[in-house]
C-alpha cells in the first residue's frame, strides 16, 4: 500500500516509491540520500504536526512535515 | 600551493583546516556551519602552501548560498590538490560528492574522516581497495583527535609535485551513451573554450537540468538548448523517470556498488550516544530537557558572571577616589584618565563575567550536536510564525552575536525566510545584550527579572515573526536537514572556540568602549552631553528615563555594551540603584534590547539583505523598541 510518509507511525520501515514535487525538493532529498526504492526507517514523528525524523544509509535526517507528506512509501 | 578542502556538510574540513592553519574557522557540530571560505597559509615540512576552507557541499548541483559558494571556487579559482573530505561513517552518501569531483579532473585526495565514528557503527573500510577502484589516494584521519593528518598532507604534497588524476566511473550503458552524444555535441560547438570545466563534467551537469549551467549555455548559445532537452527526454524516456532522478539515481547506485564493495559491516558498538535522542527527540521528553537544558545553562552565566562581577567592579573603582585626590575634581586630564579606567573597568568587571561563561556554554551545546534537535523541536512551532526549523539556528547563534548569525541565515533555502530570519536574529539579545540584562537586570532586580526579559523577548520575537511573514506570504518550503550523530567535544577546541569569539571582543570592543569612555569623559568636561541629551530628550522623556541617559543610547548603537558602561559614568555613580528606580532600569534594558541593530550588524545586513531592507529592519526594531518600553514604564507605573 502506497501512504504518504507523514502519516506512517513511528517505528515503521518503510521503502521510498516516489518522491511528487518540484525539482527542488526531489535533488535536496537525494543528496542526502533519500532515493525512489531505499529504505528507511521512521524514528520520530513531532507533535503538533512537528517534523519526522527517519533513519536511512545509518543517517538521520528531520523532514517538516510538508516536506514528508510529499515523499510517498510503500507500508505492507 | 594552493589546496582546497571539499566535502559535504559537518564531515570534518574546518577541523582539519584548524589544526594545519591555527583556529580561525569557526566549528560546530551542526550542517552548514561553515558559509563563506576561509583561506589561510600553512608549513607543513618546511613547504608553505595555502590552504582553503570551502564551505560543505552535498554534490555539486548547488541549492544553498553556502554551497553556491564553495562550487564557485571550485569552478573559477586555480586549485592544486582538492582533498575531499568525507565522514567514513556515511561513506555511501560521501562518494556521490566524490564522483562528481573526480569529474572535476583535479588531483584528488580522499581523507576517510571520523574513521573511529565509522567503526563504532560497524563499518569497516578497506581503503586500499576503495584506492584503487578511484584511482587516487585514500587517507584515513580522526581528525579531532589529530590523528592521520601527518600522513593526510604529506600526500597532499606529493600530490602537488606529482599530480595523480582519479578515474571517472561509468553509469549504465544507456545513460553513458546520451552523456557522450551531449559532450560531442559540446565539443562540435566549441564549448571547451568557453567553459572551463571538462566537458563530460559540463554534459551530465545539463542532461541532470542543473540550472546554473543551462543558464550559462543559454546566454552562450541558445540554440543548444533544445539539444540538451533532447538529450533530457530521451533519457526521461528510456527510464520513465526525470533527467535529474535518472542521473542522481546513476550516481547513488554507483555509490552504493564501490559501498558495498569497499565495506564490510560489523557488529556496531553499542554506545550511549545512540540512545540519546529517544530522549532528546523526543515528543514530550525533548521538550522536558530543552527547558531544562536552557535553565540549567542560564543560571551557569548568571551564578558564574555574578561571582566575578562584583569584586572585579570593587578593585576598579576603589581607584577613581584616589585619582581624584591627587588631580582634583574638574582637571581635563582628571576626566580622560577616569574614562580610561571606567571603559577598561567595564569591559574587564561588566562584559567579561558574563561573556566567558556564555560563550563556553554555547560553544558546548554547538560542539555537541544540540543545535539541530532544537531546529528539529523548534520546526512545528516556527511553521506558526513561517518559518521553518532551521532557522532556529541563526536565532540561536544571535545569542552569541548578531553579525555570524545574520550570515548564518545562508542555510535557509528561501530569500523570504532568510530575510525575516536576519530581522528577527537582530532582535535576539546577543552577548553585549546579554551583559547587560545580567549586569543591570539580575544584577539589580534578581535573576527572576533577568530570566522575565528572555522570555518576553522570545514573545516578542515570535510575535514579530508572524507579523512580519503576514507582511510577505509565501509558504515556506519546508525543512530538510540532517541530525549529526553527537560528539564529545575537545576541551582545547572549545577553548580555541571562546578564543576566537572573545577575541573579536577585546580587539575591537574593548578599545572602543575605552575610546567612548573618554569621549564622554571629554563631553562632559566641556558640557556638551547636555546637547545630545537634550535631542534624544523626547525618547528618555516619554520612557521616564534621566535625560543624561540620552546619551548611552547614541553611543549603544557603536556597539551594544557601551549603552550599559557608560551608563555608570553618565549618571556619574556606581550604583546605579541609587540613581534610577527599578521601572526605570526595566524600561531602559527593554529599550536597549530591541532598538536599532549596531553599527556591525547595520554592515552584515547591508550586505546580506541590501540596504533598504535594512533600512527598514532599523525602523521596525526602533519602533518596537518604543512601543515595549513605553508598555513597560506603564505597567510598572499601574501595578507595580
Amino acid at each position: 500500500m502506497i501512504v504518504n510518509l507523514a502519516d506512517v507511525k513511528p517505528g515503521s520501515k518503510v521503502k521510498v516509491a516516489r518522491i511528487r514535487g518540484g525539482l527542488g525538493i526531489r535533488q535536496r532529498l537525494s543528496c542526502l540520500g533519500i532515493h525512489p526504492g531505499d529504505f528507511l526507517r521512521v524514528q520520530a514523528s513531532g507533535i503538533m504536526q512537528g517534523p519526522i525524523l527517519v533513519s536511512i544509509h545509518g543517517n538521520k535526517i528531520a523532514l517538516g512535515r510538508g516536506v514528508a507528506s510529499n515523499v510517498l512509501v510503500e507500508v505492507d | 600551493m594552493r589546496i582546497a578542502l571539499v566535502g559535504q556538510p559537518n564531515c570534518g574540513k574546518s577541523t582539519i583546516f584548524n589544526s594545519v592553519a591555527g583556529y580561525k574557522a569557526i566549528t560546530s557540530n551542526f550542517p552548514g556551519k561553515t558559509v563563506t571560505y576561509t583561506v589561510s597559509k600553512m608549513t607543513f615540512q618546511g613547504k608553505t602552501s595555502e590552504i582553503v576552507d570551502l564551505p560543505g557541499t552535498y554534490s555539486l548541483t548547488s541549492f544553498d548560498l553556502a554551497e553556491l559558494e564553495a562550487r564557485k571556487y571550485l569552478l573559477r579559482e586555480k586549485i592544486d590538490v582538492v582533498i575531499n573530505v568525507i565522514d567514513a561513517s556515511l561513506l555511501g552518501r560521501g562518494l556521490e560528492l566524490t564522483l562528481q569531483l573526480l569529474e572535476l579532473n583535479l588531483p584528488t585526495v580522499i581523507c576517510l574522516n571520523m574513521i573511529d565514528e565509522a567503526e563504532g557503527k560497524g563499518i569497516i573500510i578497506e581503503d586500499s581497495e576503495l584506492s584503487r577502484i578511484l584511482g587516487v589516494p585514500v587517507v584515513r584521519t580522526i581528525a579531532l583527535k589529530g590523528q592521520g593528518l601527518d600522513q593526510l598532507f604529506k600526500t597532499v604534497l606529493e600530490m602537488g609535485s606529482n599530480p595523480i588524476f582519479g578515474k571517472h566511473l561509468t553509469f549504465s550503458k544507456d545513460v553513458e551513451q546520451e552523456i557522450q552524444e551531449l559532450k560531442e555535441q559540446l565539443e562540435d560547438n566549441n564549448f571547451s573554450k568557453k567553459f572551463n570545466v571538462p566537458l563530460r563534467f559540463l554534459a551530465i551537469k545539463l542532461l541532470e537540468n542543473d540550472q546554473y549551467f543551462i543558464g550559462e549555455v543559454r546566454k552562450k548559445n541558445f540554440e543548444f538548448i533544445k539539444m540538451v532537452k533532447a538529450g533530457q527526454q530521451k533519457l526521461e524516456e528510456c527510464r520513465a523517470r526525470t533527467s535529474d532522478v535518472v542521473i542522481s539515481s546513476e550516481r547513488h547506485h554507483l555509490s552504493m556498488d564501490i559501498y558495498e564493495t569497499v565495506v564490510t559491516i560489523t557488529k556496531p558498538r553499542m554506545e550511549l550516544k545512540s540512545y540519546l535522542d529517544n530522549i532528546f527527540m523526543h515528543p514530550v521528553l525533548g521538550y522536558i530537557s530543552l527547558i531544562a537544558i536552557l535553565y540549567l545553562f542560564f543560571n551557569f552565566v548568571f551564578y558564574l558572571g555574578n561571582l566575578l562581577e562584583e569584586p572585579l567592579l570593587g578593585f576598579f573603582y576603589q581607584f577613581l577616589p584616589l585619582i581624584e585626590e591627587k588631580l582634583g575634581h574638574n582637571l581635563l586630564l582628571f576626566n580622560i584618565v577616569s574614562g580610561i579606567i571606567q571603559g577598561i573597568a567595564g569591559g574587564i568587571a561588566i562584559v567579561l563575567p558574563y561573556l566567558f561563561p556564555f560563550l563556553l556554554g554555547l560553544a558546548f551545546l554547538e560542539d555537541v550536536g544540540y543545535l539541530p534537535r532544537i531546529a528539529f523541536l523548534m520546526d512545528t512551532f516556527l511553521h506558526r510564525i513561517g518559518l521553518h526549523g532551521k532557522a532556529i539556528i541563526p536565532l540561536i547563534l544571535g545569542y552569541g552575536c548578531t553579525v555570524p548569525a545574520v550570515m548564518a541565515t545562508r542555510i535557509l533555502e528561501s530569500e523570504r525566510d532568510r530575510l525575516i530570519a536576519s530581522i528577527l536574529t537582530t532582535m535576539i539579545p546577543c552577548a553585549a545584550r546579554i551583559t547587560i540584562i545580567f549586569g543591570l537586570v539580575a544584577f539589580y532586580l534578581g535573576p527572576k527579572a533577568a530570566l522575565f526579559v528572555y522570555i518576553l523577548n522570545i514573545i516578542v520575537v515570535a510575535i514579530s515573526g508572524k507579523i512580519l511573514s503576514q507582511m510577505m506570504p509565501e509558504i515556506t518550503p519546508g525543512m530538510i536537514m540532517e541530525i549529526p550523530s553527537y560528539h564529545i567535544p575537545s576541551p582545547k577546541v572549545l577553548l580555541a572556540k571562546v578564543w576566537l569569539r572573545m577575541k573579536e571582543f577585546i580587539v575591537i570592543a574593548w578599545p572602543l568602549l575605552i575610546i567612548g569612555s573618554i569621549a564622554l569623559s571629554l563631553l562632559k568636561y566641556w558640557k556638551l552631553e547636555y546637547f545630545i541629551n537634550e535631542l534624544i530628550s523626547p525618547v528618555t522623556l516619554l520612557l521616564g528615563l534621566p535625560i543624561a541617559v540620552g546619551v548611552t543610547l547614541i553611543f549603544g548603537i557603536l556597539r551594544k555594551e557601551l549603552s550599559m558602561i557608560m551608563l555608570v559614568q553618565a549618571l556619574g555613580v556606581t550604583d546605579i540603584s541609587l540613581v534610577m528606580n527599578a521601572a526605570q532600569i526595566m524600561t531602559f534594558t527593554i529599550f536597549v534590547l530591541f532598538y536599532v541593530p549596531c553599527a556591525a550588524t547595520i554592515a552584515v545586513l547591508i550586505r546580506e539583505i541590501g540596504g533598504e531592507k535594512t533600512v527598514f529592519t532599523v525602523l521596525f526594531t526602533f519602533l518596537i523598541a518604543l512601543i515595549l518600553a513605553t508598555a513597560t514604564r506603564l505597567v510598572y507605573y499601574v501595578f507595580l
